[in-house]
């Protein structure tokens, strides 16, 4: 039973992801007032891309060629092993937050050498900016989540969704409320969502993590915009399930599971609702105006922290 | 005599004979044969720290060997893993010596036989069981780390400054451990560790509040520890790269050993607001150093300043445990001790690579400034998977050996929070916030130093030109890249061994932290992570990711090469690419309140109109703002008090006498007057 729920889990979230990013796209189009292409359009355009032939920009090296695979593997095994259904998956184990957060990491390290790689000046820019960002997101998300741990003694994500499910008044405490705020702006930074960045622009002034793949066509294209659409799924799916945890499977039956899909994509869905809505009345901030933003997010994730401290 | 104690002699002897050999042979030899006792020395003494872990102990007492005090050897399990770290650095460094010195100054008499004798002392130092023993170590491992620093004095004259600061600081650091120790020892019967022991319960708070700041600060300068770090980033980057690595990731390691065993063995772990101390000077150096590291355009200078990082990090794993020993939480305090020590482990593992790979690249291109490196993954294949290796061993991510201690260390600061205590509150918060900038910072650094200097394209022609390094060097390069594999893969097989040494440093760290080979699931506390299985898992996904690609496309065809983007303006030149410089450009951007870098931007117009730019010079330099504000008004007022003294020597014997008598009889007058 735990094996089923951990094979749909994955099929939930590799399959739902370019969906999630497809109804995004569309919300924002209709807002915006244009037709929009529907919200199957990612899929269409993921099949096109895995069809077309591989090529190798010249220079580049075995990095460039394996960086996508490993971006996708390692939200792959995150997407495994986070309790996104059950509150103990079959690797329950495994889904230690610190550890899921290093791999996500380690994809986006993986992709910003592979942009280094090209020796283009885009690559290295986009390169450049991104590890900026990471640089201090990952701080963030880990402070964040650490202020989610101090209480309940275990950075199990398991652990900490079944506290918040005994306990449903931990979300409204100072400390889930500080830290929400801190992996809401961490998780917009990670995703390259706007005020941060803008995922459908090609403007080389302000192109983060477009500049970084611009080389990358073909099935390896299909490769990064999959994994960061999967990426997107796994940040909101961790946030809803982090502060919002009900709907997810206490014990094995079959129904709980059912109950589960049906919240998790209803859950994540709406938060990715609200984020493209959002989108549309905002615009992307300056490059070096982000910091600002992030040190600000990595202060309220450290208040956090120390409100765990004093409150425990 | 055990086996410890067999090895451990055995260990001593060999590389002591390694110096004479290399003093003896002539100079075709003597490479080979240095470098291979010294190897055998290094394993030597591997064996001894294992076997000290596994419960063995060796002591000797010689009291005729040093006049008045004589040498006390006792080999513990803590001294057992800083040996064994010691042992194990000095296998591959010795090993990459014989490719490395070949062919160069280096290949001297004197800098074949120092080496050995570096070892020697460093391995000597875990050992010593008395004041005098381990002072005598101690200035041996500096001196001889000293001569090795200055080895290439006449090539670069940076080195000779290097080497002034690094002798000045280092005796410095001699000097104040000596004041803690002697006043330590006036309070007890003699100088051994034993009786300083059972002297350190009789001693008021305070003076064992100085001893231990006294020790504190000259094993965190030796450490590389904010503010004492001054000599590192200037040592490390001038030494010979072999001797680079021995210093970053053997020698920096006494001073925790230092800390370790004079506050928690000698002292009793005393009171909470050392550890304090400790934890707040780790958090400054962790989240120090990794800045600077990032912004350093000198690869070898940013492997000193991630050095400063990572024993920083250590620090805050040896100030959680002091704080939680202090609290009498004896499993979170052994926690954060194995964290500490598996830190110190890794950091040898990773260090000791990445100053080899650094040096194997200095050596083919001539230049240690990653502007002018890239390229080298075609020119240099080897030096550069190596250098992969030891790059994500040290950016704390998985599946690298960093990300278990950094892991570990988190796990123990996670249940601070029953730690009573105003003060501790506000550090405890602050560390794990300096743990995870420093981790953040650090996958930049790492991501930038591999990226710019190993791939793209090369941007000068050294770098195109470079050729890959001997076979021994490459050899050894990948024996300590094994080592990091392991210890990333495999730290269940190594943590639970570490609970002697913690043991051994108090009896309130005594219990095993960890249980487990593939899993680690801490004990006491809940907690559990396997990188092993995590990387099948990785490997799994991988394979999957990459048959299922092939699977969907509808071509068999291999990879076509294509032009790269270039905005159809024809091919793109090396100079178009991002530098080391412009890389790290945000991140000074983000940072430049606590850096300061200074630069100038210099734009010379054509000569027609000042609306068109023939050329820019940018120029970066990123001064070392704590040494600017805390060292050079000390040099200052250092200088002028001599200037003021020079008044007085005025050449004239006669007025030299008539200091002498006056001086003497000023203290007859102030004993007549006080007694």
């Amino acid at each position: 039973m735990s094996v089923v729920s951990a094979v749909v889990q994955l099929g939930v979230v590799v399959l739902g992801s370019p969906l999630l990013v497809g109804v995004m796209r569309q919300m924002r189009a209709r807002m915006e007032g244009r037709v929009g292409p529907g919200a199957l359009q990612p899929w269409r355009d993921l099949r096109k891309l895995l069809r077309k032939e591989r090529i190798a920009p010249r220079g580049t090296s075995e990095v460039f060629q394996f960086a996508p695979v490993l971006l996708m593997a390692t939200t792959l095994v995150v997407a495994a092993v986070a309790p996104f259904l059950t509150i103990s998956p079959v690797l329950g184990p495994a889904g230690d937050l610190f550890a899921v957060v290093a791999l996500l990491t380690l994809g986006a390290a993986a992709l910003a050498l592979a942009g280094i790689d090209t020796g283009t000046a885009f690559g290295g820019m986009g390169a450049s900016r991104e590890m900026t960002i990471i640089a201090l997101v990952e701080p963030t998300l880990l402070v964040a989540i650490f202020a989610l741990s101090v209480r309940v003694g275990s950075t199990n994500l398991g652990d900490i969704i079944r506290a918040t499910v005994d306990d449903p008044a931990l979300v409204i405490s100072p400390v889930s409320l500080l830290a929400a705020v801190a992996l809401a702006l961490a998780i917009i930074a990670e995703t390259g969502r706007i005020p941060v960045d803008n995922p459908s622009t090609h403007l080389e002034l302000t192109m983060v993590h477009e500049a970084m793949v611009l080389e990358y066509a073909g099935p390896d294209l299909a490769l990064v915009e999959w994994a960061s659409a999967m990426r997107l799924t796994v940040f909101l799916g961790l946030f809803v399930n982090l502060f919002m945890p009900w709907g997810v499977a206490t014990d094995a039956s079959l129904v709980a599971l059912l109950v589960a899909v049906l919240m998790f994509v209803v859950k994540v869905g709406v938060l990715g609702s609200f984020l493209a809505a959002g989108e549309v009345f905002m615009a992307k901030l300056r490059l070096f105006r982000v910091p600002e933003l992030l040190a600000g997010s990595f202060l309220l994730a450290l208040l956090a922290v120390v409100a765990s401290y004093f409150l425990a | 005599m055990n086996l410890a104690a067999v090895s451990f002699v055995l260990a001593l002897a060999i590389s002591i004979l390694a110096a004479l050999t290399a003093l003896a042979v002539d100079n075709r030899v003597r490479l080979l044969a240095a470098g291979t006792l010294t190897a055998a020395g290094g394993a030597m003494a591997v064996v001894s720290g294992i076997a000290t872990l596994g419960g063995q102990t060796f002591v000797a007492d010689l009291p005729d060997l040093l006049p008045l005090f004589g040498v006390h050897i006792s080999l513990d399990a803590l001294g057992g893993v800083f040996v064994m770290v010691t042992g194990a650095v000095a296998v591959v460094v010795a090993i990459y010596g014989i490719g490395y010195a070949r062919g160069g100054a280096l290949r001297g008499r004197t800098v074949q036989a120092v080496v050995p004798l570096f070892v020697a002392a460093m391995l000597l130092v875990p050992a010593a069981a008395s004041v005098a023993t381990l002072l005598v170590a101690w200035e041996l491992m500096a001196l001889t780390s000293l001569i090795l620093v200055v080895a290439e004095h006449r090539k670069r004259p940076a080195v000779a400054i290097a080497g002034q600061w690094y002798a000045v600081m280092t005796h410095l650091g001699l000097v104040v451990i000596l004041i803690g120790l002697m006043i330590f020892a006036a309070h007890s019967s003699d100088d051994t560790f034993a009786a300083l022991r059972t002297a350190a319960d009789g001693l008021s708070p305070a003076i064992r509040g100085v001893v231990f700041v006294a020790t504190f600060a000259g094993f965190a300068s030796k450490a590389g520890a904010v503010p004492l770090h001054a000599w590192l980033p200037r040592a490390h980057p001038e030494a010979p790269s072999h001797v680079s690595a021995l210093m970053s990731a053997a020698m920096v390691n006494a001073g925790v050993y230092g800390i370790i065993r004079v506050g928690f063995d000698l002292l009793g772990a005393g009171a909470r607001w050392w550890w304090l101390l400790v934890l707040v000077v780790g958090a400054v150096s962790a989240v120090y150093g990794i800045l600077q590291a990032v912004l350093s355009t000198d690869l070898k200078r940013l492997l000193g300043y991630s050095t400063t990082e990572n024993m920083g990090i250590v620090l805050i794993g040896v100030g959680a445990a002091g704080i939680f020993a202090t609290s009498g939480q004896r499993v979170l305090a052994g926690l954060a001790m194995t964290a500490a020590l598996l830190h110190v482990i890794n950091h040898a593992a990773f260090k000791s690579l990445l100053f080899m790979a650094a040096g194997s690249v200095v050596q083919a291109t001539g230049t240690r400034s990653l502007d002018d490196l890239g390229g080298l993954r075609t020119t240099m294949p080897a030096t550069t998977a190596m250098f992969a290796v030891g790059a994500l061993a040290a950016s704390a991510l998985p599946p690298g050996a960093a990300f278990v201690s950094e892991w570990l260390l988190l796990q123990g600061l996670i249940h601070g929070v029953e730690t009573a205590g105003m003060a501790t509150a506000i550090a405890m918060p602050l560390s794990v916030a300096a743990v995870a900038l420093t981790a953040g910072v650090a996958v930049a650094t790492f991501v930038k130093a591999f990226g710019i200097g190993f791939l793209a394209k090369p941007r000068t022609r050294a770098a195109q030109n470079a050729v890959e390094r001997r076979p021994e060097m490459i050899a050894a390069m990948l024996t300590a890249a094994v080592l990091c594999g392991g210890l990333a893969l495999a730290p269940g097989l190594i943590v639970p061994q570490l609970a002697p040494a913690a043991g051994a440093a108090g009896p309130l760290l005594s219990d095993p932290a960890t249980e487990g080979a593939l899993t680690i699931r801490l004990q006491g506390v809940s907690g559990s992570l396997s990188p092993v299985l995590m990387m099948c898992a990785l490997m799994i996904a991988a394979v999957g990711v990459v048959a299922l690609t092939r699977l969907a496309s509808v071509t068999r065809a291999r990879r076509t090469e294509k032009r790269l983007w270039d905005c159809g303006a024809g091919p793109l030149s090396p100079r178009m690419e991002y530098t080391a410089t412009s890389f790290a450009e945000p991140l000074q951007r983000v940072f430049d309140d606590v850096l300061e870098p200074e630069f100038d931007v210099d734009v010379t117009h054509v000569r027609e109109s000042r609306y068109l730019v023939d050329r820019i010079e940018y120029r970066r330099r990123v001064p070392d703002r704590i040494e600017r504000r805390l060292y050079e008004p000390v040099l200052r007022a250092v200088a002028a008090w001599g200037r003021g003294g020079r008044g007085l020597a005025s050449g004239s014997v006669h007025r030299y006498l008539g200091y002498g008598f006056y001086t003497l009889i000023g203290v007859f007058v102030v004993l007549a007057v006080t007694r």
